[in-house]
């Protein structure tokens, strides 16, 4: 009777682990001020149509360089003003944070499937699949990103499809690196020799024994290679071998308006801004996660 | 005759080492020449000091390292040609460190289930009642089913690992130091554990250790390892009773006794451990050996048997003709 009392009573207690979790994730100012700021500006690109007060790509010429809705000439009818074009500013830079995203997004993916099982296999096999793994590693970092991307997109053209393949293709250095350390400290531990044991094959030891161990740091670089990936493609914009106008990119937004910065400073203080926000927030986040994951933190 | 469930025949393993960028490498000879076999239903203990190849046979006979030469037989077949599968359902391992040999992002009874998805036995239900009456039979607790390893004591991490050990039925277990890691008050629990299981399921162990007390409770024969070698092999009693290799008889000199005041026993061998690089000429043991002759110097001892017990050493070759 005791017994069963005292049971019942330690599981009111003591919380669940999904609990303790949503109180650690809950607790972590840093991580949730960017998840905030990640979900709105992922909002805002998915509901771009919807939110957006004009048409993009709508030139309107007598309505160029209108200052934004606080500046005493500005209006409520282009909320952040216009560029040099006449196109509304708001609108722009809403359908503009779903081509940093994606950008971000499948640059940081490409190069994570490239880097991580190159560096499954050097860490896991070791010896000569090492040895050229490393090789790779290293004659990819002796590649400058900036002037390798900028010969590319100026031989192939620049488009939103090339920039994303050209900074996939070359941001997986950090997941390779990381991941091969990783994998080569996790693969001796015991719990692989005992899941060889039991006749495991090397790619369930691989996937399910030791990728799931070594993910922490996987996310995290991720999110790094995600806002270096945006701050490039803002970078190749800038020089004119990103994506090419009249794209909505932020990038771009900040290379177009350079010519009239000094009589009307907001056209590149805006998506400047922005850039500046979503890189803050993806770091924040990836801070966060790297916390929220350290075994020493838990309970 | 039936031929023993598993058997060692002159199996050598050695391993490169690298001693630097520029320097040549050099050859380890971790496990060299080493005969043993494993009858059903014995406990085998392996004993010898840190360096002296056990953790190599160990991961040999579980099939995770091949050997250079020789032969590693389970019932007369080799386990070279033999599925690793099949191997594995047969053999399976208790590892000494229950804080790594788990892994550390699945549950409690995913670990003692992986064997089973593995080998494709099962559906779902049955796996989960096979994991839960494999559970008890170990002593674990079902609430403890969907815990982390992180949440369980050093204890219940061994009996988790016994427990994936086990899940397969397999009929011989090799234990490499199932005991060192933990505490002296769980040690005898984990110990009493393996014994019941043993006369339940009728299994055969290996056990790998360098406490020997652990090793006269547990084992019905002993081998002693030195640099790579068997030195002696003999029954349980007659081991602990009437050593006869000088290493044995340091070894059991060595134990500490509970009395206090009588402070570290002298095993007269010195700290030095020596280089595995470089073994000595002759008989390994010469350098610390108390009782060394001239001739240990230059040649190896040849190995005597006699009633199952084997020797090698020179005293023991002059004494035994």
């Amino acid at each position: 009777m005791t017994v069963e009392t005292f049971s019942g009573a330690e599981r009111i207690l003591e919380p669940s682990a999904g609990a303790l979790l949503r109180r650690r994730v809950f607790g972590h100012a840093g991580f949730m001020i960017g998840a905030a700021i990640i979900l709105a500006i992922l909002a805002a690109a998915l509901l771009a149509p919807w939110l957006a007060p004009h048409d993009p790509y709508a030139q309107d010429l007598t309505r160029r360089l209108v200052p934004p809705v606080w500046d005493a000439k500005g209006s409520w009818l282009d909320p952040l003003g216009t560029d040099q074009l006449g196109r509304d500013y708001l609108s722009r830079l809403l359908f503009g944070a779903r081509i940093s995203l994606l950008i971000g997004f499948s640059a940081a993916l490409i190069s994570g499937l490239i880097g991580t099982g190159l560096g499954l296999c050097a860490g896991y096999f070791g010896g000569r699949v090492d040895m050229v793994a490393s090789f790779v590693v290293t004659t990819r970092l002796a590649m400058p990103v900036v002037l390798v991307a900028l010969a590319v997109v100026a031989l192939a053209g620049g488009s939103l499809h090339i920039v994303v393949a050209v900074l996939g293709l070359l941001l997986w250095d950090r997941f390779a690196v990381v991941t091969r350390a990783a994998t080569h400290q996790v693969r001796q531990l015991d719990y692989v020799a005992a899941a060889r044991a039991t006749g495991c094959s090397t790619a369930r030891i691989i996937l399910a024994e030791i990728l799931p161990n070594i993910m922490n740091a996987l996310i995290v670089i991720a999110t790094i290679e995600m806002a270096n990936a945006i701050l490039l493609d803002a970078a190749l914009s800038f020089l004119g071998l990103g994506v090419q106008p009249p794209l909505p990119d932020w990038g771009l937004m900040v290379a177009e308006g350079k010519e009239y910065m000094f009589f009307s400073p907001w056209v590149i203080a805006i998506p400047g801004l922005a850039l500046f926000t979503l890189v803050l927030a993806i770091n924040l986040v990836g801070d966060g996660l790297r916390d929220l994951a350290a075994p020493e933190n838990r309970n | 005759m039936t031929p023993p469930l598993l058997e060692m025949r002159d199996v050598t393993r050695s391993f490169e080492v690298s001693a630097g960028l520029l320097r040549r490498r050099r050859t380890l000879r971790a496990v060299n020449g080493v005969s043993l076999r494993l009858e059903k239903g014995e406990v085998l203990g392996l004993v010898g000091e840190s360096g002296c190849g056990k953790s190599t046979i160990a991961k040999m006979l579980l099939g995770l390292l091949p050997p250079q030469s020789g032969a590693i037989l389970l019932e007369g077949r080799s386990l070279a040609a033999l599925d690793r599968k099949a191997v594995a359902r047969r053999i399976q391992p208790v590892f000494q460190d229950p804080y790594s040999s788990l892994n550390p992002r699945k549950t409690v009874g995913a670990i003692i289930a992986l064997p089973l998805r593995v080998h494709g036995i099962g559906d779902r239900r049955e796996r989960r009642a096979r994991v839960f009456a494999m559970m008890d039979r170990v002593g674990l607790a079902p609430r403890l089913h969907a815990s982390f390893p992180s949440q369980l004591s050093g204890g219940q991490r061994q009996r988790v690992a016994i427990a994936r050990a086990l899940i397969t039925a397999p009929e011989i277990l090799i234990c490499d130091e199932p005991t060192s890691a933990l505490d002296v008050s769980v040690q005898s629990q984990i110990l009493n554990l393996l014994q019941d299981l043993r006369r339940e399921l009728g299994l055969t162990y290996l056990l790998i250790s360098h406490n020997l007390a652990v090793v006269e409770h547990m084992a019905t024969r002993v081998a002693v390892m030195y640099l790579g070698r068997i030195v002696e092999e003999a029954a349980s009693e007659t081991l602990f009773g009437r050593p006869r290799h000088p290493y044995t008889e340091a070894l059991l000199a060595s134990v500490l006794t509970p009395e206090p005041g009588l402070g570290l026993p002298d095993t007269g061998l010195g700290a030095a451990f020596p280089n595995p690089l470089e073994p000595p000429s002759g008989c390994a043991f010469h350098p610390r050996c108390p009782k060394a002759m001239p001739l240990c110097r230059g040649t190896p001892p040849p190995a005597r048997s006699k009633d199952g017990a084997r020797v090698e050493c020179h005293l023991c070759a002059a004494a035994v003709p």
